[in-house]
């Protein structure tokens, strides 16, 4: 056995200086654990500032300890390779696991073990934690608005059909294939639209009338979201192409459209789109508030979509047009066949990008008074039998976005790697 | 009917201010191959992408199969759709299989019956040997197989004149022989060519005439042996001792 030169750790002396610096490592975590989750310092017969740094220095000791090059242990090499390259990557490491380690017990206390979620007024909210029961007594009015609960089922059918229909596409038949497209950029939202139209609006069929100012919610995030997606895809798509296109009528038309868009914010969109539009209307003409906002979000978003995928169109060789037009192709087989498919494979994750933005930016809706998610929650935050519990609800709600984006996210990701092709 | 498939009458065109076609005549008959070879920036590959519009002339007039190219686009699609272009970096459709990239166009543009479409397409890959890799997409083959599938699919709509714009420049050495193969059967088979490229055994071996091109404009046009063997100009002697 050669000599231990504790400040150089090599490969000779290999087992020692493992067992010693993982003994060391592991008595730091298990310091900041107890700590943490029991509230004991079996350091505090030390002075304040050292029991305080004492699993820092034990750490940084230990991870010195094991980082040995080329040990031939192939999960040392891989830990030391990634978190513990040089004293700086262990302390990082070790802040990183102390953090998380100190985060758990009151994270935990406050969403669980603290919480309650029994009985159905204020007063049965008792401990410390999260007050589970507002969300549960106020979810029907998160997920519906002030739609009656006796007609909720109409709401309840509308989306269930509607999800049921968009997996249409996973029916392996060569004959339902050929109009998937179709299916899925005509038909589909023509379906959705009678839907809502017949079903959750209601006023015929001998169904009672509800009115989109009683809408809200959840639901009313999915309308929003779902018909602004529908329509500012293809409106974007004209843009994109009408800024491209030769005849200069058509392009300063559509750049200055653009321009406008996303020049003014949203909010004012909006504002307007309720206040000032029906000024210019005529007084007999009556269009519904919700369609209004509808048509401005899709307008507004419909302008960045088109930033997106002209990129997308501009990222193409020049070939790929001239080879095209060589075949005899036209402008709008040219660009159905050969330039979009492969300029929107390019932008899918840009396009994803705006789309999540969309679905975020919907809760701005409230300023013409049309309640989704977050607008119920703020309603209900200052309901005076449930007043202080804004925290609870704006959790509840990142939650509820989070799970809608994260899907939009992996959805947008599967759909890069289906149609990933090797240029 | 005459023979003249192609007539250029002094073609004159500009890049901004930057002239690069003076005053070209050119006049192709059918089932003529001809070489343009030059140095670099000569004007040789817009001298041929102006037979099928993808660059416009301003002055002189250039008639193909007895249509005048000019601002009125109405016919350029169907003048297009008779001349088959082959470029430097092959173009393929890189999300359509090497089938679908042969079938487009006819059936999209010339409207013909999807198998009806399949199977020209398997017949022109068996021509230039590459039928089995039909299934395949362009990023999966190897650059001589690329451009061959490229000769295959301009094929595809059985066009009156095949243009090549320096088919075989960017291509590793192996391969360029491959593609020069297909190209002869193709000569042989009595297509009307017009073929920009720097092989000069190509030229000899297919070409009826050969086609000297410096600073847009065109210096020197024979016979090919003659070419070789006598060239006129000093211009022309430079080049030919400068490649061969």
């Amino acid at each position: 056995m050669s000599k231990i030169n504790l400040l150089k750790p090599d490969k000779q002396n290999l087992s020692t200086y493992l067992y010693s610096g993982s003994f060391l490592f592991f008595i730091a975590i298990f310091d900041v654990f107890l700590s943490s989750f029991f509230g004991i310092n079996i350091t505090s017969f030390l002075p304040n500032s050292i029991s305080f740094l004492l699993p820092l220095i034990l750490g940084i000791v230990g991870l010195h300890l094991i980082r040995i090059e080329f040990s031939g242990i192939k999960n040392l090499d891989l830990l030391n390779k990634n978190i513990n390259t040089s004293t700086f990557n262990a302390v990082l490491t070790l802040l990183i696991i102390f953090t998380v380690i100190k985060s758990i017990p009151p994270i935990m206390s406050w969403f669980i073990i603290d919480a309650n979620i029994a009985g159905d007024t204020k007063e049965a909210c008792t401990g410390s934690g999260a007050c589970w029961t507002y969300i549960k007594i106020w979810l029907n009015r998160f997920i519906y608005g002030m739609y009656p609960n006796e007609l909720q089922w109409r709401i309840n059918i509308s989306f269930i059909l509607l999800i049921a229909l968009a997996f249409v596409g996973l029916i392996p038949s060569e004959k339902i294939k050929k109009f998937l497209t179709l299916y899925y950029v005509v038909i589909y939202p023509i379906i959705a639209f009678i839907l809502i139209y017949y079903l959750i609006s209601g006023g015929s069929l001998g169904l009672e009338w509800v009115e989109t100012g009683a809408w809200g919610g959840l639901s009313l995030t999915f309308i929003v979201s779902f018909f602004c997606l529908i329509f500012c895809f293809p409106v974007g798509m004209f843009l994109a192409l009408g800024r491209r296109s030769e005849l200069p009528t058509l392009r300063y038309i559509s750049v200055g459209f653009i321009e406008f868009w996303r020049g003014v914010p949203l909010i004012t969109v909006l504002f307007m789109s309720s206040v000032m539009f029906p000024m210019f209307l005529p007084e007999d003409f009556f269009m519904d508030k919700l369609v209004r906002v509808i048509i401005a979000i899709s307008l507004f978003e419909a302008a960045y979509v088109a930033e997106v995928i002209r990129g997308g169109l501009q990222a193409l060789p020049r070939g790929q047009y001239d080879a095209a037009k060589s075949l005899g192709m036209g402008y709008w087989k040219m660009h159905i066949f050969v330039i979009l498919p492969q300029a929107l494979k390019l932008v899918i994750p840009g396009i994803a990008n705006t789309f999540l933005a969309l679905v975020k930016d919907t809760p701005l809706i409230f300023v013409v008074g049309l309640l989704e998610i977050v607008g119920m929650l703020n309603l209900a935050k200052t309901n005076p039998k449930w007043l202080g519990f804004a925290m609870e609800g704006y959790v509840f709600a990142a939650i509820i976005f989070w799970i809608i984006c994260y899907a939009m996210s992996r959805y947008s990701y599967n759909l890069e790697l289906k149609y990933k092709t090797e240029r | 009917m005459s023979d003249k498939i192609i007539e250029m009458k002094n073609v004159n065109k500009w890049f901004g201010d930057f002239q690069v076609l003076k005053d070209v005549n050119l006049e192709v008959n059918q089932k003529q191959k001809i070489v343009v070879c030059g140095p670099s920036g000569s004007g040789k590959s817009t001298l041929i992408r102006c037979i099928n519009r993808l660059e416009e002339h301003q002055k002189g007039t250039i008639i193909v199969d007895g249509n005048e190219l000019t601002e009125d686009t109405k016919n350029i699609e169907k003048i297009r759709a008779e001349v088959g272009m082959v470029f430097q970096q092959f173009n393929l459709f890189p999300h359509l299989s090497i089938l679908d990239n042969c079938t487009l166009a006819p059936i999209w543009v010339k409207k013909m019956p999807k198998k009806q479409a399949e199977e020209m397409a398997t017949k022109q890959l068996e021509k230039v040997q590459i039928v089995d890799q039909a299934k395949k997409f362009p990023g999966q083959l190897s650059g001589g197989q690329q451009q061959r599938a490229a000769i295959a699919r301009a094929l595809c709509m059985e066009p009156k004149i095949m243009l090549f714009d320096e088919p075989t420049s960017a291509l590793d050495p192996e391969m360029i022989k491959e593609v020069l193969d297909a190209m002869v059967n193709l000569a042989k088979g009595g297509m009307t060519m017009i073929v920009v490229t720097h092989e000069m055994g190509f030229a000899k071996e297919v070409a009826d005439e050969v086609i000297f091109m410096d600073e847009g404009m065109i210096v020197e046009r024979a016979a090919t042996k003659e070419f070789f063997a006598n060239p006129k100009s000093d211009r022309t002697k430079l080049f030919l001792s400068q490649i061969l």
